[in-house]
């Protein structure tokens, strides 16, 4: 018996999709709120620039380079799967968990020296913002990255193709949440 | 059956790759662009073209101009809601003082010789 998300389209589009929109609306108010907070406390105290000038840009830089080529395998994963391409789907999206796994990397040795530095999330208000919307990101990098290990271990065999959109959906969204973060914390100085 | 022939058929004419390419090179202009040291050119460069890009991501990989409608507006009402948040906060937040309230906290000036990397 097939799963109701993929046979039953009463929205007009199937159910399983549906359901990844309504995620991403509702992490549209998560980060929208995160972001929207941190520009009005970025605005009012001029005292943040010289904290920013601390980010590296070329670090941000380089995982923007990267989580848009993760992007880019994951929409040629829905072309593959469309085409009923299953190990081609599966191939394409471990290379976007491999995209999204050297994203954790940079982040990991980012942190890491800025931490031995002595800028923590509780140095001050500037460096809290900064670990937390950069740390929520991170999580969705990771869980994202387990989702798609699953889904390409199905699709590696011809099943549940369908399911290659809707995590690639989840996917571009975490690279959009990411584009509005890099100017943010790393060019705004 | 034939409104997800035409969903798949939206999403074949688009070269991804072409999109990618693209996208990079935004990213470097993204960069160049605070390096002039105008803060107008920096706004444009940093926050404009993330804005663009973004909407290329949403436009051409999640496939957004080929949903229902009712998918962008479902989206677009979080982001009046977000809007919203900011329109009641910011006034709290962004200003020191005001007729009806006194905000006693000042966020401390950093001392200038924390490392930079």
């Amino acid at each position: 018996m097939r799963p109701i998300a993929t046979t039953r389209s009463a929205a007009g589009i199937p159910t399983g999709l549906l359901a990844v929109w309504w995620v991403l609306a509702s992490e549209v108010v998560i980060f929208g709120g995160l972001l929207g907070s941190y520009i009005m406390y970025r605005l009012a105290h001029d005292a943040w620039a010289v904290q920013a000038a601390n980010t590296n840009m070329w670090i941000g830089a380089f995982n923007t380079f990267v989580l848009l080529t993760s992007s880019l395998t994951a929409v040629l994963a829905h072309q593959a799967a469309e085409h009923g391409d299953g190990k081609l789907a599966a191939k394409r999206l471990y290379y976007t968990c491999i995209g999204a796994a050297t994203f954790i990397a940079v982040k990991a040795f980012e942190w890491t020296t800025e931490i031995s530095h002595g800028m923590t999330i509780s140095s001050n208000t500037f460096w809290s913002f900064y670990y937390t919307a950069a740390g929520l990101h991170a999580l969705h990098v990771i869980a994202g990255a387990i989702l798609m290990m699953y889904v390409a271990a199905d699709a590696a065999k011809g099943r549940e193709l369908h399911r290659v959109e809707l995590i690639g959906i989840y996917w571009h969204f975490v690279d959009i949440v990411w584009i509005f973060l890099f100017p943010l914390l790393y060019i705004a100085k | 059956m034939s409104d997800q022939a035409t969903h798949a058929d939206a999403h074949h004419h688009v070269n991804y790759v072409r999109i990618w390419q693209i996208l990079l090179g935004l990213l470097v202009v993204s960069v160049l662009g605070p390096m002039i040291g105008i803060k107008i050119v920096t706004l444009m460069t940093a926050f404009g073209i993330a804005v663009v890009k973004a909407y290329l991501v949403a436009k051409n990989f999640m496939h957004l101009n080929v949903q229902p409608r009712y998918v962008v507006y479902l989206l677009g009402t979080t982001l009046v809601f977000v809007m919203l948040f900011f329109a009641g906060a910011a006034p709290d937040v962004m200003k020191p003082a005001g007729d009806n309230w006194r905000k006693p906290y000042v966020e401390p000036v950093p001392s200038h010789d924390a490392p930079h990397h």
